[in-house]
């Protein structure tokens, strides 16, 4: 207990908070305190037990051992969302709203307001409408949730906890799938929630996010707690070193210059589909190109267009010297081309399923023998790629979707490597994944460029383009607005390009 | 994060990953022990082998519907396309005699014709459900209806009746047997293990259980959904024409009411046998088990009179009711550790 004078205030306590799963344990003796009016940022690598906490905390686990303390007494939280009740409410990652139905219907939902035994429409729809304009919202409330943008969606979700009367909010990475505007947005509900005493935990990977938002941070690490220390005076490099326990100096693996004179794998040459507007670039062997630019600028489209997973209306697409156009993804993969996806839990892995299916699937007519699979060559290969790309897992048995964000990701590295792609497209390589896991990724891609893999990221995080990129494509509204080399390769350039402040000339785009 | 929802201890699993696979066996040979104390006759050679031949309708359809179901779809039209089949099939041979005789080849220009039908009809639904874009359930739905009138239509109402030169040479394949065991059940346990190894052991098995379980990771995955979707439906097609096969010198005749709930019948036996209804997860070793399950509760009713033979449907519904209901119930066992034993 850091500040003691404060104890007899804290709305929500965990003392001494164990928790296993089966031998496995995952928390070790844990305290925390959540004080009213104040953002409670919860950070730690993935796997550190931040999400195990939180789960304890709003009931959905219970403690193996350790207290919970609520308004100063010792309680049992109702299973499965019971809190909610008592003004514990969870936010998760995936956010827990209808899609079919309305805004108001899903604020109500469970416990909709009823004259003569019908639902009182009205009643409902004014107090909703009033929630919203109190927190400064302009959705309808007759708007259905699946036309909303993500960050309405969570707007809508923090509105029906405040609808709830909730006096702890519990947030997974609110911000993982929020632009930049929308994130401010965030924020400014977010104080306005503390403004009137509600007490927030927030987990977020992005630490000037939680630098920005938070009053004080709790550092997890490995299940064990690392610290509590106001946000005043902590900053990002030293939250990000607590977490991992070691110095990240090296958080971008050194740069190897580029071969300006390496054979040119990639040629696109005024490639235009659905989001794409006449895109023309190259990509040389060995090279590690950026693509920026902000979230809807077209980037993933160029790639989905191009590996056949949307039609192309019009360009050309030369590939090692051959005009090409892949009808479909596998057509793609046979040439050396694989995209891999930023949405890894819709549109990468199998989560009901374990590691080696998931690891082969992609490649999966390398591992044909005799019209049958073969097993043990599968397994060899989930072996090499535990190893290669430090895939860690309680058991190989395990479901992927239990297993952590950043294990997810290099699994899902793991697998389109697995079909040795030439070209290699990785979308937001580092999303929703801790600092440590970070790091390796970024040594991962370093490390397939030097073998000769020409590797395309595409990133909304603009240190991590400019970290690992030897040139950067910027786009905006499908078009490509720039290429920059070298020293241009900076934050404000970027984003002149990318907020269509400036434009590179046709010439300039060739270079 | 690395904690998620894993509820079951490492100790113990070992023991529950044998009653989940092995939960419909268990229930399969209760059922026997039940049958036996009723009656013990229901052990007879005669008998097992009855049951055996009478499962193997529903038996090899249900293998189709297991790779239907598992890659996610759906298909309601397989009682409907059985009874179409037999009709045309009939038609046919009964034209055919007049020309080539009541010989074999007659005999197997309808089973050729059977076969060509049932792949082009599950080619139609999964056409239908992948190029279309229909939903599977409205697809076959439809088909459903189409088939049963059809047959309606070329029976004019009553019933057709193969010709009885041929029905000599074709009686065989029902009544026959080989090596002591009846040609249909010789038939079941081809298309059971080449279905076990298609799911089990070949890259089109694991497309299936990765389109059921997520089409899109599939789609990304380079996987080619829609023509692994429209072959288990030309699967389910061509299971359905070899049922057909031997089922039509059985009677020897095709009506309305020919494969009437088949399709239930067959939907049940893969649900019985532990494959998830919403696609992901298929088992061909439980479909085979459900589909003798639900033979031999008929079976046992027959064989006993506490329970009146009309209640053979109450009876098939609570087992799979039961059945469902213990796969589903949370008592321990991890569904992730049953999916894991099966590989």
């Amino acid at each position: 207990m850091p500040d003691g004078q404060l104890e007899g205030f804290a709305v929500l306590e965990a003392d001494r908070i164990s928790k296993s799963f089966g031998a496995v344990p995952v928390l070790f003796s844990v305290n925390m305190e959540i004080y009213p009016g104040e953002v409670h940022a919860l950070i730690g690598e993935n796997g550190a037990g931040k999400s195990t906490l939180m789960k304890i905390l709003s009931g959905f686990h219970s403690p193996t051992s350790g207290r919970i303390l609520f308004d100063g007494q010792e309680i049992t939280l109702p299973p499965n969302g019971g809190a909610e009740a008592m003004g514990i409410v969870l936010i998760h990652q995936e956010l827990n709203l209808a899609a079919q139905m309305t805004v108001e219907e899903n604020i109500f939902l469970g416990r909709e307001l009823t004259k003569n035994g019908v639902l009182d429409r009205a009643a409902m729809r004014d107090q909703v409408a009033e929630l919203l304009s109190s927190i400064g919202l302009t959705i309808s409330p007759s708007a259905r949730i699946s036309d909303l943008t993500i960050a309405e969606q969570q707007m809508v979700e923090i509105v029906k906890a405040v609808s709830r009367q909730a006096r702890v909010l519990i947030m997974d990475e609110p911000t993982a799938v929020l632009t930049e505007a929308e994130t401010n947005l965030f924020f400014q509900q977010v104080e306005k929630l503390k403004s009137r005493g509600v007490a927030i935990i927030f987990v977020s990977h992005k630490l000037s996010e939680v630098k920005q938002i938070a009053d004080r941070i709790t550092i997890l690490r490995d299940g064990q707690w690392i610290a509590t220390k106001p946000a005043e005076g902590l900053s990002p490099d030293a939250m990000a070193q607590m977490m991992v326990g070691r110095e990240l100096s090296d958080l971008y693996p050194p740069m190897h210059e580029a071969d300006v004179d390496a054979e040119r794998v990639l040629q696109v040459e005024g490639l235009s589909a659905a989001g794409v507007n006449d895109v023309s670039f190259d990509l040389r062997k060995g090279e590690i190109l950026g693509f920026s630019g902000l979230i809807g600028a077209g980037r993933t489209a160029v790639f989905e267009a191009i590996c056949g997973l949307h039609p192309i209306e019009a360009g050309r697409i030369t590939f090692n010297g051959e005009e090409v156009c892949f009808a479909s993804v596998a057509a793609a993969r046979d040439a050396g081309l694989a995209y891999l996806t930023k949405d890894r839990k819709a549109k990468g892995l199998l989560l009901d399923k374990d590691m080696r299916p998931n690891l082969t699937l992609f490649s999966l007519p390398k591992f044909l023998r005799r019209f049958g699979l073969d097993r043990q060559a599968e397994d060899e290969a989930l072996t090499r790629a535990i190893r290669r790309f430090d895939i860690r897992a309680r058991d190989p048995k395990v479901k992927v979707g239990d297993m952590s964000g950043g294990n997810q990701q290099k699994l899902l590295i793991a697998k389109v490597m697995e079909a040795d792609p030439q070209v290699v497209i990785i979308d937001e390589p580092t999303r929703g994944i801790d600092v440590g896991t970070k790091q390796q990724v970024y040594h991962f891609i370093a490390a397939l460029a030097a073998e000769g893999i020409s590797v395309v990221v595409i990133s909304s995080e603009m240190p991590e383009v400019i970290g690992i990129s030897h040139r950067v494509v910027v786009m905006r509204e499908g078009q490509i607005m720039g290429v920059l080399t070298g020293d241009a390769i900076n934050e404000t350039e970027i984003m002149r390009y990318a907020a269509g402040l400036k434009q590179a000339g046709p010439r300039e785009q060739d270079q | 994060m690395t904690d998620a929802t894993a509820k079951s201890a490492p100790k113990g699993s070992l023991m529950t990953i044998d009653l989940k696979t092995a939960g419909p066996a268990i229930a399969l040979f209760l059922l026997c022990v039940i049958g036996f104390l009723l009656n013990p006759a229901f052990l007879s050679e005669g008998n097992l082998s009855n049951l055996l031949t009478r499962s193997a309708f529903i038996g090899i359809i249900a293998v189709g519907a297991t790779f239907v179901i598992t890659a996610g779809g759906i298909d309601l039209s397989v009682g409907s396309m059985a009874a179409a089949i037999s009709g045309v099939m009939i038609i046919v041979m009964n034209t055919a005699v007049e020309t080539m005789g009541p010989g074999v080849s007659t005999v197997l220009l309808g089973c050729g014709c059977s076969i060509v039908l049932g792949v082009g009809a599950g080619w139609i639904n999964g056409a239908l459900t992948t190029k279309g874009k229909i939903e599977a359930f409205i697809v076959t739905l439809g088909t459903m209806g189409i088939y049963r009138s059809l047959v309606t239509y070329f029976a004019d109402g009553g019933t057709l009746s193969l010709d009885f030169a041929i029905r000599g040479t074709y009686r065989p394949v029902y009544y026959g047997s080989f090596l002591g065991l009846p040609i249909p059940v010789w038939v079941f346990i081809f298309v059971a293990l080449v279905g076990w190894f298609l799911m089990n052991r070949t890259a089109f098995g694991r497309y299936c259980t990765a389109i059921g379980s997520n089409e899109s990771v599939a789609k990304y995955s380079a996987i080619k959904v829609d023509r692994v979707k429209t072959l288990t439906y030309v699967i389910q097609g061509l299971c359905v024409s070899l049922a057909t096969i031997i089922y039509v010198p059985r009677l020897g005749s095709a009506s309305s009411s020919t494969g009437v709930l088949w399709e239930l019948e067959a939907i049940a036996a893969v649900i019985i046998g532990g494959t998830v209804l919403k696609g992901g997860y298929g088992r061909i070793g439980g479909t085979i088990i459900g589909a003798l399950m639900l033979t031999t509760i008929g079976n046992i009713l027959n064989f006993t009179d506490m329970i009146s033979n009309y209640l053979n449907g109450t009876m098939q519904g609570l087992i799979i009711i039961i059945a469902v209901w213990l796969q589903r119930a949370d008592w321990g066992a991890g569904k992730a550790k049953a999916q894991a034993q099966k590989d």
